[in-house]
């Protein structure tokens, strides 16, 4: 369990004793320092960020894998150059830098040399070295839930602001993204509610919490909602996810023209949402689909749309 | 004080390294806080306590920020304020609402600081995990949906209690404080103490309550309902109906309890007196025939049950007397029983006692005759005051009367055993009699008294000269026994007492109580000691009495019989 800081490790850590504790990549760089010599290898990288970083490059890239650069690159041309960019022509749309805790980057800051000033003034971090790259198939509101998910379920529980707040958020996005249970006319308002609680928790949470993880944990959501916030509000008041990932807010409905009546979707149906008459078109009930998706799969006309 | 800090735009005087925490309490500017514990470690845990830090633009925790110089701090800035809020409003969102319904309502600090910060929506909805309720044990009752998890019981269990028998298990959410393994708190380590209770700032944790039997024995016309009270309760129960602290409340106390319609009213200072009759020839006994030794008392539940499971190779050295309350019980359903013609099961015994312990001590097997408890029932501190407010007993307009006869009347020493201290005091004054036919020419024993968890002296009787330790706190208690352990041999006899000051400081006892208030209490029953005249527990008249109409003599047959017990090794998962 984290405890309040001072004393630090370094002053009094395991067993009550001094303790240095360090990361293996910190490590790993000493024989490099005495390899080269420390001038040598402070000419690597930048004024204030020296030497190389490891990256664990993963997601929308033509390559990915662990790869190490010089500080001082552009997230640009580790996307582009070394990762050979987004695959099968999809367009770029964000960056995730610094693993779970960290921010998300967007096109126009794509730029942006990697050191550990300059990441954190665009809203990200350079944290334990993960690079996430998003294409436009991607929803930043998932990509929130997904990351607030594994962040509360690391949450040690000792703080209340982390073990509480960030099972919140994960709860708020989770009303966002779902179908709601018991619609109602406030429900949007609710929801709008649930964000503006976002940021107010994220702010909280950030500011109280005991340790690193919780002083970093709402950051997902704090950067999705900086440069995404168009797509919070769509799924919010048009419950429409523009990437089609957030699947219980796809509206199915059933083309009359191609409809033959086989009656497969109905039967499929877990909630009994199609209704009609054998041989003649179906239709889809909205109040009762769960937006499962069965009965595009079953239809061997291609008569149910997506929206 | 060296240095001088800026608080509030204040300059204070503060001790470089303090916590800034104790530099505000000591200034009066009041930052809440729900897991701090006096002289702990900082957890951290709550982060109630945060503060402005100007300089660096951070919240920090208050209780574990050492002071340096030049340092700004606000205590309520709008920031700072609303991240409180924010705080109390994440603990209410995974907490149950049913304050109406809880035991600790209207005593609660989360309630209080939900007031104190102006919660008055609801702003966080959340799904509230889903608990399940503890009443395994005979004491105490564990509701961890209540449950903030500050560490407090946690704290308390392990370093003031030295028992560990709860502790923090799973993780971020999902994370409650609970036993090993889940199991209920009976079949635990748990010695009953309810120092967890007294520390516990919501109603998470609760004592047994047994409100309803009782009220079924007094409505029953065939049951004569018998109670008595503990040497503590009436000095202790002056805050929980908003008098001023350690005032003795004896008469009131013993006409509020007619007026519940108790037939008998008892004081256990009396069978105080007779466990030290009994006691002190215990002692002497072992020091002149070769018995174990050192003696350790007794009269502790929470103590015995320690014992019984973490050192039982001292199971011999614990004397074989029965606890007050169990000596009341036993004399109430037999000589009093006789008295009155009654059976033993046609009387219902309650017993008020300042502990959650002696609840469980009153159900155990050893304390029984013929398959019938000593005591039926036993009400703590709290307990008894909410008793009182249902049968709308006015303590404030109540003329004091005295106790009933033959067990109500007591010497001062039976009375001292409300602190820690107190049982040896009155065992050396009656032990110093018996060895030497002599009274102390000075009664007041002052190397025991006092709320230091240890306390030694040497006591010269005669030729003899006893060695006695007193301790409270089992964690104290612990340390004792490992010195004996490791070949210490100066010592006969132990007072050892679960709580941190005797029964003043016991589980039952009102709640929020400070270390001086609690010491408030103990110069109460000094007080009593100095100014009334019966001060040592052979020379109180209906003690003689006892033995000459029923007892015959101290370890003679009928005590025996009636008042000693003996324990065995009790395996639990420690």
């Amino acid at each position: 369990m984290p405890r309040p800081r001072p004393p630090f490790p370094a002053v009094q850590g395991l067993f009550g004793k001094p303790t240095i504790i360090n990361n293996v990549e910190t490590l790993s760089n000493i024989p490099e320092i005495i390899r080269l010599g420390v001038e040598n290898f402070s000419n690597i990288g930048t004024e204030s960020s020296k030497g190389t970083k490891v990256f664990a490059l993963s997601g929308k890239v033509k390559l990915t894998g662990l790869i190490e650069v010089p500080m001082g690159t552009t997230l640009r041309q580790v996307i582009f150059d070394i990762a050979g960019g987004i695959p099968d022509q999809k367009a770029f749309k964000s960056v995730q830098v610094g693993g779970p805790s960290g921010g998300c980057v967007t096109e126009e800051n794509l730029n942006t040399p990697i050191e550990y000033e300059s990441l954190l003034k665009i809203g990200a971090m350079m944290g334990s070295g993960g690079l996430v790259v998003m294409d436009e198939d991607t929803c930043m509101v998932d990509v929130a839930k997904f990351f607030m998910d594994f962040i509360q379920r690391e949450s040690c529980g000792k703080c209340i602001p982390c073990r509480e707040g960030t099972k919140r958020m994960l709860e708020i996005l989770e009303s966002i993204t779902k179908k709601a249970v018991n619609p109602d006319v406030n429900e949007a308002l609710e929801r709008f509610k649930g964000v503006m609680q976002l940021e107010q928790l994220g702010k909280v949470i950030k500011e109280t919490s005991l340790c690193g993880l919780g002083q970093t944990a709402p950051n997902p959501v704090i950067s999705t909602l900086k440069w995404f916030r168009e797509e919070y509000e769509e799924h919010i008041f048009d419950r429409k996810c523009r990437a089609g990932v957030c699947t219980e807010l796809r509206t199915f409905t059933i083309d009359v023209d191609k409809c033959t009546g086989c009656t497969i979707c109905a039967k499929k149906c877990p909630t009994d949402a199609i209704i009609g008459a054998k041989k003649t078109p179906h239709f889809v009930v909205n109040e009762k689909c769960i937006a499962c998706g069965n009965c595009f799969e079953v239809c061997k006309f291609d008569a149910v749309v997506i929206s | 004080m060296d240095i001088t800090v800026n608080i509030n735009n204040q300059e204070l005087e503060a001790n470089r390294g303090e916590m800034l925490l104790d530099v505000l309490n000591r200034n009066g500017i009041k930052v809440p806080t729900l897991c701090h514990i006096k002289d702990a470690f900082p957890t951290g845990a709550c982060r109630m306590c945060v503060v402005e830090d100007m300089s660096s633009g951070r919240l920090v925790t208050a209780c574990s920020f050492p002071v340096a110089p030049d340092m700004k701090i606000q205590t309520h800035s709008p920031r700072v304020v609303e991240s409180r809020k924010t705080i109390i409003e994440l603990l209410l969102s995974n907490h149950p609402d049913d304050c109406l319904y809880c035991v600790r309502n209207k005593n609660c600090e989360l309630q209080d600081l939900s007031e104190e910060h102006h919660v008055r929506n609801r702003r966080i909805r959340g799904q509230k995990n889903k608990q399940h309720l503890d009443i395994s044990s005979a004491s105490i009752v564990r509701d961890p949906e209540k449950c903030i998890l500050c560490g407090r019981c946690v704290y308390v269990c392990e370093q003031v209690m030295g028992v560990a028998c709860i502790d923090f298990t799973n993780r971020g959410n999902k994370s409650t404080v609970g036993t090993a393994f889940q199991q209920g708190l009976n079949t635990s380590s748990c010695v009953n103490c309810g120092q967890c209770i007294m520390v516990c700032p919501t109603g998470a944790l609760t004592e047994q309550n047994h409100f309803a039997e009782i009220q079924q024995a007094l409505n029953d016309p065939e049951k004569k309902v018998v109670v008595q009270y503990a040497p503590s309760i009436s000095v202790s129960m002056a805050e929980e109906l908003g008098m001023e602290a350690g005032k003795d409340i004896n008469g009131i106390l013993n006409a509020a309890l007619r007026k519940v319609g108790f037939d008998a009213v008892f004081d256990s200072s009396f069978s105080a007196d007779l466990t030290i009759m009994e006691e002190s020839a215990e002692l002497i006994d072992r020091i002149q025939n070769g018995g174990t030794l050192p003696m350790i008392t007794s009269c502790c539940p929470g103590w015995v049950k320690y014992a019984e499971e973490f050192t039982p190779e001292f199971i011999p050295n614990l004397s074989s007397c029965k606890s007050p309350q169990q000596m009341m019980g036993a004399v109430i359903k037999s000589y009093f029983a006789e008295i009155e013609n009654l059976k033993a099961d046609e009387i219902y015994s309650v017993s008020i006692m300042p502990c959650t312990a002696k609840k469980f001590e009153a159900q155990r097997e050893e304390m029984t005759q013929n398959g019938i408890s000593d005591v039926d029932a036993v009400l703590t501190t709290r307990e008894l005051t909410r008793f009182l407010k249902l049968y709308g007993v006015d303590m404030f307009r109540i003329q004091p009367e005295s106790t009933d006869s033959p067990l109500g009347f007591r010497s001062t020493a039976g009375k001292l055993f409300g602190a820690s201290g107190g049982v040896m005091e009155a065992a050396i004054r009656t032990a110093h009699f018996k060895i030497t036919g002599k009274e102390l020419t000075k009664f007041q024993v002052q190397a025991v008294r006092g709320f230091e968890g240890r306390k030694e002296a040497r006591i010269k009787a005669g030729d003899l000269e006893l060695g006695v330790v007193v301790v409270s706190g089992l964690a104290n208690a612990k340390e004792l026994l490992d010195e004996i352990k490791n070949g210490r041999n100066d010592i006969h006899f132990i007072e050892v007492m679960a709580c941190p000051g005797g029964c003043i400081g016991g589980g039952g006892q009102h709640i929020g109580t400070s270390e001086e208030e609690l010491k408030v209490r103990m110069g109460a029953l000094y007080k009593i000691d100095e100014n009334e005249p019966v001060k040592v527990s052979h020379k109180n008249p209906e003690i003689i009495e006892l033995y000459n109409k029923f007892l015959g003599e101290p370890l003679g047959r009928k005590s025996h019989e009636l008042l000693h017990t003996k324990y065995n090794e009790r395996k639990v998962l420690i």
